[in-house]
């Protein structure tokens, strides 16, 4: 149990020094949008997501409706309920109904990539670890940002920028090497969110990476539909 | 007051969007095209999130460019995440001493 834990926290490191240095621009742009520091970082802790916090304090700070909070909130991050059905399919015994209302609090893209690399089945203590120590970075770095502002030199804050980026590239290119499948799917997926960064730039980042993942996903496992004993072991 | 609500509003439906099919999708998912989608989305996710949006996180393209060089050659040799993670951030550091 124990160990378990401490291996969600192993794993969850690089995630929460790359929360670190994104939520420190967050709490940055909160100030400036009239929030305390204290605001700020209950909406980091309650929210632990980039885009949609970032679209939310655009509302607050508009004094948008709340209806509109609703729909943004939905249209952003709806990306989760995918994300949450795909791991849900991975989840150890151990899961029961109690355990999957608190984790499911810290199904972010990062936590879900690093999850979904797992051999293994998700116990409850691998996944608090990881959510655990994400949910620091994140809360930290939001209460520096907004607290210190920019104080940070742009040449550490923009380095650490990468990190997350760095461990998607980790997680993506090791099956990738061994599966044509996996390395079909990141093709298409990355050829495609770039053909709308440049002929549909109106289209929403969020929305633009959503297709592209869909569409990508969707043709890959026509193509390359994955085996039965392939699916048990590490799709399901 | 009314932040407070903005916010409550803001965490009640990130959390529902995530607790729903968490917690009651109980089943396991027997068609294998579904099966092979769910299996694929996570890369085609990931991919998608790091093309071209790395090429543009240092606002210098050539801190972006040996990041990126660093992660991908440590990737392939099969590092750890981390090493992998933070080797790209020092590459990024260092090419932005001479760019």
């Amino acid at each position: 149990m124990k160990s378990k834990f401490l291996r969600g926290i192993t794993h969850g490191i690089p995630i929460c020094l790359g929360y670190l240095s994104v939520s420190f621009g967050f709490g940055i742009l909160a100030v400036k949008a009239g929030l305390s520091v204290f605001q700020a970082s209950v909406i980091s802790a309650a929210n632990l997501t980039s885009a949609g916090q970032k679209a939310g304090l655009d509302v607050i700070a508009a004094g948008g409706a709340i209806i509109e909070m609703i729909l943004l909130q939905l249209t952003i991050n709806i990306r989760y309920s995918l994300m949450a059905l795909s791991l849900s399919q991975k989840l150890d015994k151990r899961f029961t109904t109690p355990h999957r209302l608190l984790a499911s609090y810290g199904i972010t893209d990062e936590i879900f990539a690093v999850c979904s690399a797992q051999k293994e089945p998700l116990t409850p203590a691998y996944m608090y670890g990881m959510i655990f120590i994400a949910a620091v970075g994140w809360v930290t770095g939001t209460a520096l940002g907004a607290a210190a502002g920019e104080l940070l030199p742009a040449a550490v804050s923009t380095a650490m920028e990468i990190v997350l980026y760095g461990m998607f590239i980790a997680i993506v290119i090791p099956p990738a090497k061994k599966q044509h499948g996996v390395l079909f799917a990141a093709v298409i997926a990355a050829a495609l969110s770039v053909m709308f960064k440049f002929a549909v730039p109106a289209l929403s980042e969020g929305f633009a990476m959503m297709i592209s993942a869909i569409a990508s996903a969707l043709l890959t496992a026509l193509i390359f539909p994955v085996k039965d004993e392939e699916g048990e072991a590490e799709a399901v | 007051m009314t932040i407070a609500i903005y916010i409550a509003v803001m965490a009640g439906v990130t959390y529902l969007i995530r607790m729903i099919p968490f917690t009651f999708f109980r089943k396991k998912i027997k068609s294998r095209f579904f099966r092979s989608f769910l299996y694929y989305i996570p890369y085609a996710v990931l991919s998608a999130m790091t093309i071209p949006a790395i090429f543009y996180t240092t606002h210098n393209m050539w801190t972006a460019v040996a990041g990126t060089a660093v992660a991908l050659i440590l990737a392939f040799l099969e590092m750890p995440l981390i090493v992998v993670a933070l080797a790209a951030s020092a590459a990024a550091f260092i090419a932005g001493l001479f760019f």
